[in-house]
C-alpha cells in the first residue's frame, strides 16, 4: 500500500514544551485514519503542520512520494489538503455562498458557485441552500458549510478536527455516511477525536499520541474503547463512583421559565418546567447553541426572569441578581473559563473573591478582606489539586484543566444548595475530568442538587440521575438516565435537524 | 522577523519600569528634537525640568506646580476610575466648566454677603454642576446605549457656549465697564479659595486632590466597588457573572469623574483664576486624560504624573520665553511622553521574540 501522505520524524518544540516529538505516520488514499489523544497530546500541532499553519523544526513530509512542505495553508490546499476546523470561521451576517466565496482563492461568479454548492451538497447528502444566512443555521448546518467549502476544492486528504462535538447522534451518523462515501471515492480522511466509540465505528486505523509522542497504533474495530483510552492516558482509568443517596425535598423549580434571546444570534428560552430535589444530579444535553448559555445565565442571575418563574426552596428568586442568589445557595459555573467564569489577567486570589465574597465572608460592609480571599484561594488549590505556583498567579497562566478545577472547586467549596455547571469538563484532560465529575457526584451525595449542562453525552450518562435535553430553547421532560438508549437521547435532542442520509 | 508574544503573566517589573523608560526616552528624543531646532538640547531639558524647581526664580514657580498640578490630579483620578472599567469620559473639560459656572454662580448670587457658609455652598454647587453634566452621557448610555465618548465630548462644546453666554450675560460684572467676565471672586473674601499657607500654592483644590488620591487608592485596593471596576475592565462578562450591575457602575464612574472635574473647576474659578471669562478653560480636562494614562490609572501614579505634567507646562513656558523654543515643540515634547509610555507599556503584557512567523 503506497502512502498518500507520509510523515517521518516530525518534531516541533515551543518554549517550554515539545508539542510533537519524532512523530511518523502514513495515510493511504481512501483510508480513514484516526488521530487520538488527550488535550495537549499534540494532535492540533501535528495537523497544523500538515495544513501549513506551523513549520516543523525537524522531520519531513511526503505527498505521493514527492517532498511536501507547505509554507502556508494556501499551498496545502493547492496540494489537495482540506481542513474542517473545530471552531467555525464563518460570518453570521453573510449567506452560505458568500461565506464559501470568501474562503476561495479564485471564487467563481455567485450563480456558478451556488450551482456547484447545490451539486456537491446533493452528491454527498448535505442539503444546504446557498442563499441562507449563516446566522440562522444550526451548528450541524454550519459544519456542512465548512465541509462543502473543503469539498469544492476536491481534496485528496480531508482533515476533520473534532467534528462531532456539535452534532446530535443522528447528525453524527449522517456525517459518517458522507465520510464513508468520500473514503470510498478515494479521499483520505484524517479524523481527530477523543470519542472512542465513534472512532471504532468509522476509522480504519488509528495513531495514538501522548505528550507529543506516538505511543501506539491500532485497528480501532479490533480494539476495545477502554484499551484505547488507557493508551491515550497512559494509566488505568478510574470510573467516577457515587454512593447511593436518598433524594430530599424539592430545592429548585422552574415554572414556565421563558426569556427573550439576549442578542441577535442567541436562543430564547421557551417555557421551561423542571423541578430538582436535594441530592440529585440533573444532566442537560443538547447541541451547542440551543439555549445552554442562556439557561445558565437565567439561573446564575446574569439574566433576570419574570415573577414566579424560578423558585429556590420555595422562595421566588427570578428577579434577584447573582449575588443575592449566591447568598441563598444557588451557585453556578459558566462554560467559558477565561473571561466569564474567571477574569484572565487577575490573580487566583482575586478570582476567588469574584464569586466567593458573599458566602465565604470575604467582605465586611463593602471592604474586602484580601487575606481571607488568599486563604480561600489556597484552599481551592489544595483541595482540587490545581497545578500553579500559587494564588498570586494570573488566571490566564493556568492550563485549561487546572483553571477549570479552580472554577469548579471555587463553587463546590462554597457548599451550594444548588450548583449549575455548563460544560464542566470541556477541553479538560481525562484525569482532571474524572476529578471534576467525582467532585460533582460527592456534592450531590452530600445533599446538594446539581444541574450539569454538557454536550458530552458519555459524561452525562455517567453522572446524571435524570436526563433532559435542550432543543431550540425548550427543555424536554426529564427521564431517568439509567437505561436511556442513544436513539432516545438523540430524539430528545431534536433528531437530525432536517438532515438526510447520503445516497450512497 | 520580530514579533510580539503574549506573556503568560503580566510583568510586574515592566509595569514599574515603563514610566521611567518613557521619561528617559522622552529626554533623549526630545533633546534630539530641540537640537534639530538649533537649541542646546541639554540646556533645553534643564530649563524645562530644573529651572522651575531649583532655578533662580523657583520661589515663583514652585507654587505654580501645585496650582497647575491640583486640577490635573483631581480630574485624572476621577477619569481613571471609569477608564479602568472601560467607561470613557472624554468630556471632563465640559464638566470642569460647568462645575466652575455652578460654583461661581452660587458665590456671585450671595455677593456681597459675608458668611462662612458661602464657600462650602459653592463647593457643593461645583461638585453638583460637574456631576449633572456627566450624568447626561451616563443616563443616555444606560437608557439608550449611546456612546459616552461622543456624548461627553460634544457636551464640552455645549459647556463652552454656556461659559461664553454667562461671561457675556448673566454673570457679567455690573461694575466691569462693559468688559466681558464676572466679578473677581478673589476680591470677595467669603467666596475666595485663598491659599491656606501663603506663597505655597496650597489652596483647597490641592487638599481635595490629595483626599481624592487617598480615596481612590482605598476604593480600588480594598472596596467592593473598586474591585467591581477592575473586574469590569478586565472581563465584563466575568464582572456580570460575579454580580456587578453594569448600569450602576456606569452611573457611578461617570458621576464621580464629573463631580471631581466640577470641583476642579470650582477651585480654579474661585482661586487662581478668580473670574468667569470666555477663556476660563485652558484644557485641564483633556490633559488630565494624558495624566491618567501616564500614571497608569493608579492613584499614586496619577499624583506623580500630574506633578510631572505640571512641571512640563511651567518649564515649557520658561523655555519658550527664555530660549525661544516654539510652543508647538513643547507640545510635541509632552506628546512624546504619552507616546513612549504607551509603547513601553506594551511590554508589560508582551515580549519581543526573534524568529519565524507562525500562526498558532
Amino acid at each position: 500500500m503506497t502512502a498518500l501522505l507520509s510523515l517521518s520524524g516530525l518534531t516541533k518544540a515551543y518554549p517550554g514544551v515539545i508539542a510533537n516529538d519524532d512523530v511518523s505516520l502514513d495515510i493511504a488514499a481512501g483510508e480513514v485514519h484516526a488521530l487520538l489523544g488527550e488535550n495537549g497530546a499534540g494532535k492540533s500541532t501535528l495537523v497544523k503542520m500538515i495544513y501549513g499553519l506551523v513549520m516543523p523544526d525537524t522531520g519531513s513530509m511526503a505527498m505521493n512520494g514527492a517532498p511536501y512542505a507547505p509554507a502556508e495553508p494556501r499551498a496545502a490546499r493547492a496540494a489537495g489538503v482540506g481542513m474542517v476546523f473545530q471552531h467555525f470561521s464563518l460570518f453570521d451576517a453573510l449567506s452560505v455562498a458568500e461565506n464559501i466565496a470568501l474562503g476561495m482563492e479564485h471564487a467563481p461568479k455567485m450563480r456558478e458557485l451556488s450551482r456547484r454548492i447545490r451539486e456537491v451538497s446533493d452528491t454527498y447528502g448535505l442539503p444546504l441552500s446557498p442563499d441562507r444566512i449563516v446566522g440562522d443555521l444550526s451548528a450541524g448546518e454550519r459544519q456542512r458549510v465548512e465541509i462543502i467549502r473543503c469539498l469544492l476544492q476536491d481534496p485528496k486528504l480531508l482533515i476533520m478536527d473534532e467534528p462531532t462535538s456539535v452534532l446530535t447522534p443522528q447528525e453524527v451518523e449522517i456525517l459518517f455516511q458522507t465520510l464513508r462515501k468520500l473514503s470510498a471515492e478515494g479521499t483520505a480522511i484524517l479524523y481527530i477525536s477523543h470519542k472512542l466509540e465513534e472512532i471504532r465505528s468509522l476509522c480504519d486505523s488509528a495513531t495514538i499520541l501522548r505528550l507529543g509522542r506516538v505511543v501506539g497504533t491500532c485497528v480501532p474495530r479490533e480494539t476495545t474503547a477502554r484499551d484505547m483510552a488507557e493508551m491515550m492516558v497512559g494509566k488505568v482509568l478510574a470510573t467516577p463512583t457515587r454512593a447511593t443517596s436518598q433524594l430530599g425535598d424539592v430545592v429548585l423549580s422552574l415554572n414556565g421559565l421563558s426569556l427573550p434571546s439576549p442578542h441577535a444570534f442567541g436562543m430564547p428560552l421557551r417555557d421551561i418546567h423542571v423541578t430538582l430535589r436535594a441530592g440529585e444530579v440533573l444532566g442537560i444535553g443538547g447541541v451547542a447553541g440551543n439555549g445552554q448559555d442562556e439557561l445558565l445565565a437565567a439561573l446564575s442571575g446574569e439574566m433576570t426572569a419574570g415573577p414566579g418563574m424560578i423558585a429556590l426552596k420555595g422562595e421566588d428568586i427570578g428577579r434577584l441578581g447573582p449575588t443575592a442568589r449566591r447568598v441563598r445557595g444557588l451557585l453556578s459555573a459558566p462554560e467559558e473559563r477565561l473571561g466569564h467564569a474567571a477574569a484572565p489577567d487577575m490573580s487566583l486570589t482575586e478570582n476567588a473573591m469574584l464569586t466567593g465574597a458573599a458566602r465565604e465572608g470575604l467582605e465586611r460592609r463593602g471592604m474586602l478582606d484580601w487575606a481571607a480571599a488568599r486563604s480561600f484561594a489556597k484552599r481551592i488549590i489544595a483541595e482540587f489539586d490545581v497545578r500553579t505556583p500559587g494564588p498570586g498567579n494570573a488566571a490566564r497562566s493556568l492550563s485549561g484543566g487546572n483553571l477549570q478545577k479552580f472554577v469548579i472547586g471555587r463553587e463546590v467549596l462554597q457548599r451550594p444548595d444548588v450548583l449549575v455547571v455548563n460544560q464542566p469538563t470541556w477541553g479538560v484532560d481525562a484525569s482532571a475530568a474524572a476529578a471534576i465529575r467525582q467532585a460533582l457526584l460527592d456534592l450531590a451525595t452530600g445533599g446538594a442538587a446539581v444541574i450539569a449542562i454538557s454536550q458530552d453525552l458519555d459524561e452525562l450518562m455517567e453522572i446524571s440521575d435524570r436526563f433532559a435535553a435542550l432543543n431550540e430553547g425548550r427543555l424536554s421532560d426529564p427521564r431517568p438516565a439509567q437505561g436511556l438508549s442513544v436513539e432516545e437521547i438523540g430524539l430528545m435532542m431534536g433528531g437530525a435537524h432536517g438532515m438526510e442520509v447520503a445516497h450512497v | 522577523m520580530i514579533r510580539l508574544e503574549k506573556r503568560p503573566e503580566p510583568s510586574r517589573g515592566f509595569a514599574w519600569a515603563a514610566p521611567i523608560l518613557a521619561v528617559i526616552a522622552t529626554f533623549f528624543f526630545g533633546g534630539l528634537l530641540f537640537a534639530f531646532l538649533g537649541k542646546d538640547p541639554v540646556q533645553s531639558i534643564v530649563t524645562i525640568f530644573w529651572q522651575p524647581l531649583f532655578g533662580e526664580f523657583a520661589f515663583y514657580y514652585r507654587p505654580q506646580l501645585l496650582i497647575k498640578g491640583a486640577p490635573l490630579v483631581l480630574i485624572a483620578i476621577g477619569l481613571s476610575l471609569g477608564f479602568k472599567a472601560g467607561i470613557w469620559n472624554i468630556g471632563a473639560e465640559g464638566q470642569y466648566i460647568m462645575g466652575a459656572l455652578f460654583g461661581a454662580g452660587v458665590g456671585l448670587a450671595f455677593y456681597p454677603a459675608q458668611s462662612a457658609m458661602v464657600f462650602p455652598l459653592m463647593v457643593l454647587a461645583g461638585a453638583f454642576g460637574g456631576w449633572v453634566w456627566a450624568m447626561i452621557p451616563a443616563v443616555l448610555k444606560v437608557k439608550f446605549g449611546t456612546n459616552e465618548i461622543l456624548v461627553s465630548l460634544m457636551l464640552v462644546y455645549v459647556a463652552e457656549q454656556f461659559l461664553a453666554s454667562m461671561s457675556l450675560g448673566l454673570m457679567k460684572n455690573p461694575e466691569g465697564f462693559g468688559f466681558p467676565g464676572s466679578r473677581n471672586l478673589q476680591q470677595y473674601a467669603s467666596a475666595h479659595n485663598a491659599e491656606i499657607v501663603a506663597d505655597t500654592g496650597m489652596h483647597w483644590g490641592v487638599v481635595a486632590a490629595i483626599i481624592a488620591v487617598i480615596f481612590a487608592y482605598v476604593l480600588l485596593a480594598r472596596h467592593r466597588l473598586g474591585f467591581a471596576i477592575r473586574v469590569t475592565g478586565d472581563a465584563p462578562r466575568a464582572a456580570r457573572f460575579s454580580g456587578v450591575n453594569p448600569s450602576r457602575l456606569i452611573l457611578f464612574c461617570l458621576g464621580t469623574s464629573g463631580m471631581l472635574a466640577g470641583l476642579a473647576g470650582l477651585f480654579e474659578v474661585s482661586g487662581p483664576s478668580g473670574v468667569v471669562s470666555i477663556d476660563f478653560n485652558v484644557g485641564y480636562g483633556f490633559t488630565a486624560i494624558i495624566v491618567a494614562f501616564l500614571g497608569r490609572l493608579h492613584p499614586v501614579g496619577i499624583l506623580l504624573a500630574g506633578l510631572l505634567m505640571a512641571l512640563t507646562y511651567i518649564g515649557g513656558d520658561i523655555a519658550q520665553s527664555q530660549m525661544g523654543l516654539p510652543a508647538a515643540a513643547i507640545q510635541v515634547f509632552q506628546g512624546m511622553l504619552l507616546f513612549f509610555l504607551l509603547a513601553f507599556d506594551l511590554f508589560t503584557n508582551f515580549r519581543l521574540r526573534l524568529g519565524r512567523v507562525e500562526v498558532a
